[in-house]
């Protein structure tokens, strides 16, 4: 017999010898200790708490009219008495403006992603789980609309139902289902060929009970990820789309559409017809070094 | 109530626990154009086998022979092509019979890699009650049975419980996996390579602990391994398997003091000796095991085999009683036409 160890008459008992550092540690205490050394996304998350923060706040905050036009008050530059961020091509306040168009630029730039998460999320981790021909018949379709590049899929779909919010928000929901569906089916599938998922099985637990528990907690965090990255792809389409004349319709301030109407300022005053680039550029930079930092945060290894 | 109480013994003791009869699985390689299906792997072919009750049946055999498949098949992980199981007296999936899920109840497996058989996510104690839960135990009466599981392996409950897989080593880690595995008290263990991945000394615990626990518990093992000295110590029966068949079956003492096919002879032969003079200079079989894409002809062996003659790779040999055990091999076999048959 080869077992010749030492401790063959020791049985079941005793032998485990706990560790010193005793009580555990959660996943998420770890990630979140992660986070808090990571200075980028710490910023980040605060640009972008104070942006919501502001947006939601907007009424709120004592700031001029941001449909009051003045023609004696056109394109003020900005650091202008009364107007510190200047006015538009029809004297309006910029910074109210900025401010309000925040409140739009960033719901049509989350509500769509967060639809389509819902959407395509459930439709990946059931492609995911089930496998076989419920997976091909979901992950083709998904592949028809990956055909076509997404700012034209946005820009047709936009163009078919005409211009408007609930429009926009539908074609870009529509947009965001196929990415976000085919990273949920590629994380399921990698978790569901975990032996974890077949004890799960073999201990004769429904599905359902198997995804919420033991898929679901494993996936979310990187198709959240994933999602949070999308974000910023959805507010720049959305401004795009506004500024092509089919999304939100003036006189809404909405970052797209103000970068539209402000680009015939951009020989008179250019630092003032590109604030609300600027606000775009800081809000999908914000949420695209955000979602890389989750990303770093939760990708532990035990 | 405990509403998750053993299950009572039906037939009696004579009647197996578990039998299964002509169980097959092929899995489909895709290829070809839009991937049709054009060729099979023959994982396992028309394999019977019984498990009495209260013993250990070990199997043994090299990488990729089947051993695995036969487990998740047993446990119907995955889903025969053909074949029936009947266990203790019920047809298994079959109209009259318990159905996979009350299968399942009282046939767990351990897996092999301890880690991946844990959610990373769980701490110990949800990983434990989770089965008892999705079974409908209240969740005061799981707590309790996740105390008494995480002692049964010699885990201090107060100590384990809220810990997650990450913080406990290899051996921790599988003693909960057995504990996961006794936490619906099952009848029948499968044990997938549960101690192959463990150090030396932690395999000897763990393989003790498993002898208490199923004395302690009244239970059954399929223990499969590639280890033969692992299942000489453990099984009461060994079941040798080559590229999908079984080759050999019989009481541990018979194939181990007197194996007759010549695959578990070179099996045998080839463990390494713990003595320095009795060195084995020569590999006892040449070269890896065949494709089971295209397993050879009538014996599957005989590519390998070096007493191979023409009737091996027509007919195929079927297992029959030789000595103590049964052996399917055209030598043991009086007028099968080959040269070195025994005498009728």
């Amino acid at each position: 017999m080869a077992l010749q160890s030492p401790s063959l008459d020791v049985g079941g008992a005793v032998l485990v010898t706990p560790k010193p550092t005793a009580g555990g540690r959660g996943y998420w205490q770890s990630v979140g200790r992660r986070l808090r050394r990571d200075p980028v996304t710490l910023i980040c998350a605060a640009i972008l708490i104070l942006l919501v923060l502001a947006s939601l706040a907007a009424p709120y905050l004592n700031l001029a009219d941001p449909y009051k036009t003045s023609m004696l008050r056109r394109l003020h530059p900005i650091g202008s008495p009364n107007h510190w961020l200047g006015t538009d091509e029809l004297g309006r306040d910029m910074f109210a403006r900025l401010i309000y168009g925040g409140r739009l630029s960033l719901f049509m730039g989350v509500t769509p992603v967060v639809c389509a998460l819902l959407i395509g999320g459930s439709l990946g981790i059931l492609a995911g789980f089930v496998g076989g021909k419920t997976n091909m018949a979901i992950m083709r379709i998904m592949d028809v609309f990956y055909a076509f590049p997404s700012v034209l899929l946005a820009i047709s779909l936009s163009g078919a139902m005409g211009a408007g919010t609930e429009n926009t928000l539908l074609s870009l929901t529509l947009v965001f289902i196929p990415p976000i569906c085919r990273v949920s089916e590629s994380v399921t599938t990698q978790v569901r060929g975990f032996d974890f998922v077949d004890a799960a099985k073999a201990s004769g637990a429904s599905s359902f009970t198997i995804v919420r528990v033991h898929v679901l907690g494993n996936v979310l965090g990187p198709i959240l990820v994933y999602a949070t990255s999308l974000i910023s792809v959805a507010i720049i389409l959305a401004a795009g789309l506004s500024f092509l004349g089919l999304g939100v319709k003036p006189p809404e301030p909405e970052w797209g559409l103000m970068l539209n109407t402000l680009r015939q300022a951009i020989y008179v005053n250019p630092v003032l017809a590109a604030l609300p680039g600027v606000m775009i550029f800081v809000t999908s930079i914000c949420f695209n070094l955000m979602s890389d930092g989750l990303r770093a945060a939760m990708d532990v290894k035990a | 109530m405990d509403t998750l109480l053993p299950i009572e013994d039906r037939g009696g003791p004579a009647q197996p626990l578990l039998l299964a009869t002509g169980l097959r699985k092929h899995f489909p390689v895709a290829g070809g154009l839009l991937g049709r299906t054009t060729k099979v792997v023959r994982a396992v072919d028309d394999l019977t086998l019984s498990v009495a009750k209260g013993e250990t049946l070990g199997v043994v055999g090299e990488s990729g022979c089947g051993k695995s498949t036969v487990a998740r098949l047993l446990i119907r992980l995955i889903k025969p092509d053909k074949g029936t199981m009947v266990l203790d007296g019920d047809p298994v999936d079959e109209p009259h019979g318990i159905t996979v899920n009350e299968l399942r109840r009282q046939v767990q497996m351990v897996f092999q890699d301890s880690y991946a058989s844990l959610n990373p996510r769980l701490t110990i104690a949800e990983t434990l009650a989770f089965a008892p839960r999705a079974h409908g135990l209240p969740a005061a009466e799981a707590r309790e049975r996740v105390r008494d599981l995480l002692s049964k392996v010699g885990l201090d409950p107060a100590n384990y419980a809220t810990r997650y897989p990450h913080e406990l080593s290899g051996g921790q880690r599988q003693r909960v996996n057995i504990a996961r595995a006794l936490a619906l008290r099952p009848r029948l263990i499968i044990l997938d390579e549960a101690v192959s991945a463990l150090d030396k000394s932690v395999e000897a615990q763990v393989l003790n602990m498993l002898v208490d626990l199923k004395t302690e518990l009244d239970l059954t093992y399929v223990f499969i391994s590639h280890d033969l000295n692992v299942v000489q110590y453990l099984s009461d029966r060994v079941l040798v398997m080559y590229l999908g068949k079984i080759v050999e079956l019989g009481p541990v003492e018979a194939i181990y003091g007197d194996p007759q096919h010549p695959y578990t002879r070179a099996l045998l032969s080839a463990r390494p000796s713990m003595d320095p003079r009795k060195r084995t200079r020569e590999a006892p079989i040449q070269g890896d095991p065949p494709n089971p894409i295209d397993p050879p002809s009538g014996c599957r062996f005989r590519t390998r085999c070096p007493f191979a003659e023409d009737v091996c790779a027509r007919h195929e040999p079927l297992l029959a009683q030789a000595g103590a055990q049964a052996v399917a091999c055209h030598m043991r076999v009086a007028g099968s036409g080959h040269s070195k048959a025994v005498a009728a």
